[in-house]
């Protein structure tokens, strides 16, 4: 396997896949589009597998190296990012392709020309970000970062605008909100290039010093790209956004793209920025993060509209990402690290699922207030069910995934005495307890004798699709020790694992 | 990878595949779902026997497999395992039994005996589970898997029943959670052992584990119901009566009260807590809960929420005797989690008859009650007396073996303790008794004489009558071998390493 070009083909094969939707007659959009997924799917993990067997593994585009040349590179910790966007991105795949065909019932020849174009875009453009999101995840070079992040923003604003409606002044907004976010990482990637004369990471590492200018180049960088991830302050355009877009992408924004973002901030951490200057930043972007952690699960309990209960969850769940940029320098071991990207992976499978299982059920009842939900559990059992296993991950109850990585955030936050942290991320798990049984209850809810809600029939896969995101996010609290196996592959952090846990 | 590796994984399966199973089945499927119920239930139970022959014989039974780096998920057999499990799996059988007639016809039973089956699977998790990390992933499903079945009435009453209890039992679990992080990251990754697994780091963190014992007495106390943290279990009565037997014999009370002694035996070691004085402590708090308790159910009109101070009270009695410690002391507190189940649980499914039947849910509506439902308020009364600890019944043992362990630990006070509450119990307990045989109802029964022979549906008379059974049989039959006494004491001379401090003499 050691030959292949396993990384460009997990590119290629998405693009390809985005280019055959788009030549393709309309009518066989959907039918091209979930072959293009299953394979691109495949793929992804072909090189997941590849990566957890044989180690890191790296190509040179047309032969050309690290300075000139374009490098794909892949670790550990970019593999479990594949790994994630492949099963996220499948099942979303399969849940959008009941979701967009069982809209156009009416008969209406109009309504139906704009959802068959609705569904065309939708399989075109997710291809694109499926193959930009791989591309992030497996670039070794600052602008290859800022070229494939650049496609991930505006493959996403369009996905949200794909809702029409309201959903286009939110659209717009994002649209604004990605565009200054990468500029202001294009920024940084200029200040640095003219201080060292590389783009390439490693080389840029090696060869930064600690200054005004690679501060400049990290604080510009880190507004930017905190921006784009939705940190409290600037996680204005997050809940409009991802609350109104159609229930898949929202799936696909709150899952997959705020996590690229994260990523590349976890890279510049690590691997560009020397300590001295990144620490101070890493502290602020902690206290930002428990903050967030506390108000954004305070404004999910407070909404009124089920997706956009989801949609704050999300900014919540944010803060809690980047409390590793406190916790992941100064805990002994990479537990700190660790924690951060077992979050994403956990966070990324439960928030789909709960966003998919919102989408269902609104589907169904025709609207999504959560107070005129009562007594409709009983009939739509399985997509709560679906909700309410992610509802546990996001809880950080066990077994779930966010169990185990609120297990390691405590325990590298108990390992420094940082007893703050140690009680916001305690506080937002019963928090999170509280907006998420707010939902379950009316599941359990007796429907009322008169006026219980009428509900459309709705095709089985979309509450299939959303359990099985959600029995995966259950699923790596009982099997957690492959990711982080995984995530050792090529020591991403520095150090192992084991080296923090055991004293 | 033999057969021994796998076996305490099969028991908590056991009950968690069918329950998966159930979920997918129609609400009109009840052959099935009632086949499945008792395949899983009658599956555990073999099991479990062929598990108790083998740890009587000392052989220990262990599934263990990495679930992160340093934490391993280790479900073991031993002796005081196995005592929790087999109660958990006896009586789930019986409660499944009595919950079949009572759901009859109830919408939502699928979803009822899903949630029922990985309620049990978590209890039995809790009970094999060898380390504090699988013991919190069990706890804390638990929850999960009983907030369903509290709220499952779907009642704005039931609902705020489910959201006081998830208050309460969330909380506490989030600090358990805590306090164990913690604890690794002080003492690194630990397994249970009989005898205590912390006594080598005693010297170094003395301040920390003080600190960190009684933060987890107090988030196992929430479960435990321990004053002031037990406000969630009157609140929760509204659930189904089979749900209230389940939760309060074997279920969420007992995995709080079994946390507690394992942590005190298998965590800190006895020797241990004695050192730091913490068990006088616990032995305070376990006689404040048992009087406040006591003083409470005397008040109550419903006839429900009298048995759930009563259970308050009753469990408290086991933390009593791990805090007394002591030989005799500890026997007589780990036999009371058997004993206190077997008969909590019969004074339930009796209560769930007097309402089902007839309606009856207060105290005051049960005058005459006894002549329509003889056999009913006979198994409550046996309960009853059995709490009140009247000879040869299972609660006289443990009452007697705690107040012998008081005497022996030198703590006569508690033993005013366990007299007073005694006498409590027999004012609450006799009024109801006296009421049921001895007054005139007030006015002719309710389909009086139409149910045919019997009193009530057969599945909801049959479990209170074999519950009352046992209760006479494990008080009459206390020093036989396969008596839950013989087990506690081989179970103790386990916990108590030395030799000399044998119990000899009972």
């Amino acid at each position: 396997m050691r030959g292949l070009p396993l990384i460009s083909a997990s590119i290629w094969v998405p693009l390809l896949g985005a280019l055959f939707v788009s030549l393709w007659p309309r009518r066989y959009a959907a039918r091209c589009g979930i072959g293009a997924s299953i394979a691109s799917a495949a793929a992804a993990l072909l090189l997941v597998v590849a990566v957890a067997l044989s180690g890191p593994r790296r190509e040179r585009l047309g032969g050309w190296g690290a300075p000139a040349g374009i490098e794909l590179w892949i670790d550990g910790f970019s593999a479990l990012m594949i790994a994630m966007t492949a099963v996220v991105g499948g099942v979303v795949s399969v849940y959008a392709l009941a979701y967009f065909r069982a809209k156009d019932s009416s008969g209406d020849p109009q309504r139906q020309e704009v959802e068959g174009r609705r569904e065309a875009y939708f399989w075109r453009i997710w291809l694109l970000v499926w193959a930009a999101i791989n591309g992030v995840f497996a670039s070794a070079d600052l602008f290859n970062l800022y070229v494939t992040l650049e496609v991930v923003g505006l493959g996403a604003v369009s996905l949200v605008a794909l809702a029409g409606g309201r959903a286009l002044p939110a659209a717009m907004r994002y649209l604004f909100v990605t565009l200054s976010g990468s500029l202001l990482y294009l920024l940084g990637v200029v200040l640095i290039y003219s201080e060292v004369g590389t783009l390439a990471l490693f080389q840029a590492g090696e060869s930064l010093i600690a200054g005004t200018l690679a501060q400049a180049a990290l604080v510009v960088m880190v507004v930017g790209l905190a921006l784009k991830t939705a940190l409290f302050p600037l996680h204005f355009w997050l809940p409009p956004a991802h609350a109104d877009a159609p229930a898949a992408v929202s799936a696909l924004l709150s899952a997959l793209v705020i996590k690229v973002t994260f990523y590349i901030l976890v890279r510049l951490w690590v691997v560009v920025f020397p300590a001295s200057v990144s620490q101070p930043v890493g502290e602020a972007l902690m206290l930002l993060g428990l903050i967030a952690v506390i108000w954004g699960s305070w404004r999910a309990l407070r909404q009124q509209r089920l997706k956009m209960l989801v949609a704050y969850s999300t900014v919540a769940q944010v803060g809690y990402l980047f409390l590793v940029f406190g916790l992941g320098p100064r805990a002994d071991g990479s537990a700190g690290w660790q924690a951060g990207a077992y979050f994403a992976i956990s966070h990324a499978c439960a928030k789909g699922a709960m966003f998919l299982a919102a989408g269902a059920i609104a589907r169904a009842v025709g609207h999504d207030q959560i107070e005129e939900m009562r007594g409709v559990g009983a009939r739509l059992a399985l997509p709560f069910f679906a909700f309410g296993l992610g509802g546990i991950s996001l809880m950080g109850l066990p077994p779930s995934g966010g169990y185990v990585s609120k297990w390691l955030f405590i325990t590298s936050a108990a390992a420094t005495g940082d007893v703050i942290v140690v009680i916001a991320v305690a506080l937002g798990g019963l928090l999170a307890a509280a907006y998420v049984f707010r939902v379950l209850a009316l599941a359990f809810e007796r429907a009322p004798r008169e006026g219980a809600p009428s509900l459309r029939p709705i095709p089985a896969t979309l509450g299939w699709s959303a359990l099985v995101l959600g029995a995966v996010a259950v699923a790596l609290g009982l099997a957690a020790g492959a990711p982080l196996a995984l995530l050792e592959v090529g020591l991403p952090f520095g150090q192992s694992l084991a080296e923090g846990v055991t004293p | 990878m033999s057969v021994l590796f796998w076996l305490p994984l099969a028991v908590v399966l056991s009950s968690m595949v069918p329950g998966l199973a159930i979920f997918l089945l129609r609400e009109d499927q009840v052959v099935a779902r009632t086949a499945l119920n008792l395949l899983g239930a009658l599956t555990k139970l073999a099991l479990i026997a062929a598990m108790v022959f083998g740890v009587y014989r000392g052989q220990i039974y262990e599934t263990r497999f990495p679930l992160m780096p340093g934490f391993d998920l280790v479900l073991h057999a031993s002796a005081l395992p196995m005592l929790f499990v087999v109660l958990s799996a006896v009586l789930w059988l019986i409660t499944t039994i009595y919950a079949i007639g009572y759901l009859e016809r109830s919408p939502g039973r699928s979803r009822f005996f899903g949630f029922f089956s990985v309620c049990v699977s978590a209890t039995t998790g809790i009970a094999l589970s060898g380390n504090l990390f699988t013991f919190v992933l069990f706890y804390e499903l638990l929850t999960l898997a009983t907030y369903p079945l509290v709220v499952h009435r779907g009642t704005r009453e039931a609902l705020r029943a489910g959201k006081i209890y998830l208050a309460y039992t969330l909380t506490g679990g989030t600090a358990l959670m805590v306090a164990v992080v913690w604890m690794h990251t002080v003492v690194g990754p630990f397994d249970f052992t009989e005898g205590g697994a912390l006594a080598a780091h005693y010297e170094d963190h003395h301040q920390a584990l003080i600190i960190l014992f009684w933060v987890m007495v107090a988030s196992l106390g929430v479960k435990a119901a321990l004053v002031p943290l037990h406000g969630w279990l009157p609140v929760a009565m509204v659930a189904p009566a089979p749900v209230s037997a389940l939760l309060h014999a074997v279920a969420v009370v007992k995995a709080g009260a079994y946390g507690i002694v394992r942590l005190v035996y298998d965590v800190y070691g006895i020797t241990f807590v004695r050192e730091l004085g913490l068990g006088t402590g616990l032995a305070i708090w376990a006689s404040i809960t048992i009087l406040y308790a006591s003083l409470r159910a005397l008040s109550q009109d419903k006839l429900k929420r009298m048995l759930a101070y009563s259970t308050v009270s009753q469990v408290a009695y086991i933390i009593l005797g791990v805090g007394l410690g002591g030989p005799l002391a500890s026997v007589g507190g780990i036999v009371h989690l058997v004993h206190q189940g077997v008969m909590k649980i019969t004074l339930f499914f009796c209560a769930g008859n007097l309402a089902e039947t007839l309606g009856v849910h207060r105290i005051s509506q049960t005058r005459g009650v006894a002549r329509r439902m003889p056999w009913t308020m006979a198994a409550f009364t046996i309960g009853a007396l059995g709490m009140i600890g009247v000879p040869p019944l299972a609660g006289f043992i443990s009452k007697w073996t705690l107040g012998t362990g008081a005497m022996a630990s030198g703590s006569p006070w508690a033993l005013a303790v366990l007299a007073a509450s005694s006498a409590l119990n027999a004012a609450y307990f006799l009024p109801v008794v006296f009421r049921a045989y001895f007054q005139e109802p007030l006015r002719p029964w309710p389909r009086e004489g139409d149910a045919g022979r019997l009193e009530t549906h057969l599945s909801l008379l049959v479990p209170p009558v074999i519950t009352a059974l046992l209760v006479i049989a494990m008080g009459l039959w206390a020093s036989s071998t396969a008596s839950p006494l013989s087990w506690v004491e081989l179970i103790v001379t386990r916990i108590y390493p030395d030799p000399e401090s044998g119990i000899g003499g009972l």
